[in-house]
């Protein structure tokens, strides 16, 4: 992967800029640019590595461009990931993350540095006080893993009967969010509370890898013109016409002026997982396969 | 011989002199669109019926138009005797044949890599006026185009583009001037409204939003806070010939989202100001939202509407409430919220809703509705002078708002506060809504399936049109918000509709995606 950092034409006229802000900050600059065109690994430092009023700078920074998704204390939310571990799927080493930060990554809800709708962007020695800062939350995953992973693979696609409706790695049903990557993207908090109360968030605003658009999994009840009901999940819509899938997996499109009734509503078509259902033992061992396939 | 003759007769000749007069007296000619909102009060109504609420069912494409750029369209076209002129992304402009779409020119600008523009690389629009065309670049200049080439025929530089001032806004061309706003609110800039000689280029006069030491109004902000003040003023304001006045609107004091360091009301920012068209000079001016942490820019293009005797000037304010006041004085008439709105409990004196003081930003994070996006935004807003009623797009969502205080450093963002969806659980709501400006009662709304960033038009036709974030165009009956037609776009829209007419035939054109539509009766 190379380094596109002094590539983009916005970081043009910067240099002076941050050269007189942080000593020696301009010869890290040049020693990335001639990096550019080679693989970058680990060594790649942040230049304001372990500066605390950089990494303070970068907390306000984080909390303008990326708590909407990773929450503010970087803790991750129902749409990012927790970036307080020390261990990241995209981003290990700083210039990775710079990366990460500055262009997004394709196919999944991280986006380029200012096109996430929350204003102007940042600079680079901004997003460089951003990793400083994450850098400095970071905290040592576990010593010991919550959760049996061979169990929860068994419940997953057996007695818990997720795989009716969720995909992992190319098994299962398609009525739900395809989940191979969820244990990667999504806090253990997150995972629990769409479990145990699927409607309290719906998979709002997340785009996902092979839609364009956001879907809501917003559950739709629709009687036709001859009278047939379907219930199903909602793949897109307008304010004229619904793309919608049912629980056998036939999906339906349909003019919303040609029915006899359309209804629409936020709670999920997924069952409640109360503890009777699946125990906080087993859903642990769900997590833990969700996070292990996730981490891949 | 006879072919030649035959064909002189099919052309459409597009060689007169846009006039001030003709911009004056724009009712003469609703075959054109001659300024960003029709004509000078604003309202965005085309006087054309030809398509109307009888056989809009039957309205169909007529040409689609593509840009090649990528990102928002804002552009609302002009359409001046055949020619239709329109900017997208990247400051690109162009003229196409208004009938076909095909395309007479194409200019773009060769920008700077380090431009700062605020909210993508938009561009709202062009100003006509004799043999030019008026374009406000992202690198904060001011240039005229030849409307028959594109050729530039003159550049002036206004501010210093890394500082973080930009353009966005579609300029208003009244007399030889041509009159712009800057943007450049999220980075510290000090707002103005500028007016350049349309012959040459040369910069008649500045009005600073934010005053200088000794000058009135200078006293409502905190030690130096006003040289970084904000308060630009980046949508396109209206003029009143009768009184030789420009109606502009201002937006957000800057840092947007952090009053700290900037104690007081922070004016001119969030406010309607009434300038002296020839001069600059303010004849008086009405704040919205005093010393805002909302980012709440008071941005919307401001609607003259005479009733009687009265002359009033309307806005729907992104902060929730729908203003009126008296545009011979700049007194508040009314101001009546029109969307979810919890940051406001009581009204000064005056009548002016006034912040409740749990409103402002905290550490842990405060919910207040509006959100930082408002109840609506830069969407233009119409007028009907048949149904009397004011359309525009509105947004019910909520959010938290939380500080991140930032030191002002020149070209970087300087927000002070990040905001977010007050719950997630909740969807945020997008309508169309049509207000009586006499009572500021709701007539009729018109829920989209999410919230939109489409302007409204309103014809004489007893139509309202308007596109919504799933890439529909949609003919509404202005009477009642019934749902007469619509025509998926393949691209969610960020623009206005306008109508136009060529050789005795109507069409409404709107933007959506990366390319123009034009519409019309089979």
């Amino acid at each position: 992967m190379s380094l596109t950092i002094h590539q983009s034409p916005r970081d043009k006229n910067k240099f002076p800029l941050v050269a007189l802000r942080a000593r020696g900050f301009f010869l890290a600059c040049v020693c990335l640019l001639l990096l550019a065109a080679i693989p970058a690994t680990a060594d790649d430092r942040n230049p304001l590595a372990g500066d605390a009023k950089a990494a303070k700078a970068g907390e306000y920074e984080f909390r303008i461009n990326c708590a909407l998704c990773h929450g503010l204390g970087a803790r991750g939310g129902g749409r990012g990931p927790d970036l307080t571990r020390a261990q990241k799927k995209h981003a290990h080493s700083d210039a990775k993350m710079f990366q990460v930060i500055s262009s997004g990554i394709p196919g999944t809800a991280m986006p380029s540095n200012g096109t996430n709708g929350q204003g102007v962007g940042m600079t680079d020695e901004e997003i460089w006080q951003i990793i400083a800062y994450i850098r400095s939350i970071e905290v040592k995953a576990p010593a010991k893993p919550i959760g049996n992973v061979a169990h929860g693979k068994e419940l997953f696609s057996g007695d818990a009967n997720c795989s009716l409706c969720h995909m992992v790695e190319g098994k299962g049903g398609r009525l739900g969010p395809e989940l191979t990557s969820v244990g990667g993207s999504r806090t253990r908090e997150a995972m629990i509370d769409s479990v145990r109360n699927p409607s309290r968030h719906l998979a709002w605003g997340l785009t996902e890898s092979t839609k364009e658009f956001p879907q809501e999994y917003e559950t739709i009840t629709v009687v036709t013109a001859d009278g047939k009901q379907i219930k199903g999940v909602a793949l897109n819509e307008d304010n004229f016409s619904v793309q919608m899938m049912d629980s056998s997996e036939q999906i339906y499109l349909l003019e919303k002026d040609k029915l006899r009734s359309f209804s629409k509503s936020r709670e999920s078509i997924m069952p409640i997982y109360t503890p009777d259902l699946l125990s906080n033992k087993d859903l642990d061992d769900v997590i833990a396969f969700l996070t292990s396939v996730g981490a891949k | 011989m006879i072919v030649v003759l035959a064909f002189s007769f099919a052309a459409t000749i597009a060689d007169a002199q846009v006039t001030f007069e003709r911009l004056v007296n724009s009712a003469k000619e609703p075959q054109n669109w001659l300024t960003y909102s029709g004509d000078y009060s604003g309202r965005r109504f085309s006087p054309l019926d030809q398509i109307n609420s009888s056989n809009a069912r039957q309205v169909v494409a007529k040409w689609v138009y593509q840009t090649g750029a990528t990102g928002k369209l804002e552009t609302t076209p002009l359409v001046v005797d055949g020619i239709l002129y329109a900017t997208a992304q990247d400051d690109r402009a162009f003229a196409l044949d208004a009938r076909t779409g095909r395309p007479i020119w194409m200019y773009q600008r060769q920008l700077p890599g380090d431009i700062r523009p605020c909210c993508g690389r938009v561009n709202r629009g062009l100003a006509i006026l004799g043999d030019k065309v008026f374009l406000g670049t992202l690198d904060a200049h001011v240039i005229a185009l030849d409307a028959k080439t594109g050729n530039v025929a003159w550049d002036a530089v206004a501010a210093d583009y890394q500082k973080g001032y930009s353009f966005t806004v579609a300029p208003l061309t009244v007399k030889n001037l041509a009159v712009i706003g800057v943007s450049g609110g999220e980075y510290g800039v000090r707002g103005f409204i500028d007016a350049y000689d349309a012959t040459t280029g040369t910069r008649k006069w500045r009005f600073y939003t934010v005053p200088d030491p000794g000058e009135p109004g200078h006293e409502t902000w905190e030690g130096d806070s006003w040289k970084v003040g904000g308060a630009p003023a980046w949508n396109t304001g209206t003029y009143d010939p009768a009184t030789n006045q420009i109606f502009w609107p201002t937006g957000n004091p800057a840092p947007s989202n952090r009053g700290e360091g900037r104690a007081g009301d922070n004016l001119y920012s969030n406010s309607l100001l009434a300038l002296n068209a020839d001069t600059g000079q303010m004849n008086w001016s009405f704040q919205f939202t005093k010393h805002d942490e909302h980012d709440w820019d008071a941005t919307q293009v401001p609607i003259m509407i005479d009733s009687g005797s009265k002359h009033l000037i309307a806005q729907a304010n992104r902060n929730g409430f729908f203003y009126v006041l008296d545009r011979s004085t700049g007194k508040l008439i009314s101001a009546t919220a029109y969307g979810k709105t919890t940051w406001s409990d009581h009204k000064d004196a005056e009548g002016r809703p006034v912040a409740n003081k749990e409103a402002s930003p905290t550490l842990a994070g405060h919910t207040v509705c509006p959100g930082a996006l408002g109840t609506t935004n830069f969407m233009a807003p119409a007028y009907d002078p048949k149904t009397l009623l004011f359309y525009v797009t509105t947004r019910d969502q909520c959010d938290i708002f939380s500080t991140a205080p930032q030191p002002y450093e020149a070209g970087h963002a300087y927000y002070g506060s990040a905001y977010f969806p007050s719950d997630e659980a909740e969807p945020y709501r997008g309508f169309l809504k049509a207000i009586d400006p006499a009572t500021g009662e709701i007539k009729w709304k018109f829920e989209h399936t999410s919230p939109t960033w489409s302007g409204v038009l309103s014809t004489a036709g007893g139509l309202v049109f308007t596109g919504d974030a799933e890439g529909n165009f949609i003919a509404l009956d202005a009477a009642t918000g019934k749902v007469l037609w619509h025509f998926q776009m393949g691209g969610a829209v960020y623009a206005a509709p306008i109508a136009f007419a060529v050789d005795g035939k109507e069409y409404v054109a709107i933007a959506a995606g990366s390319a123009v539509y034009a519409f019309g009766l089979p």
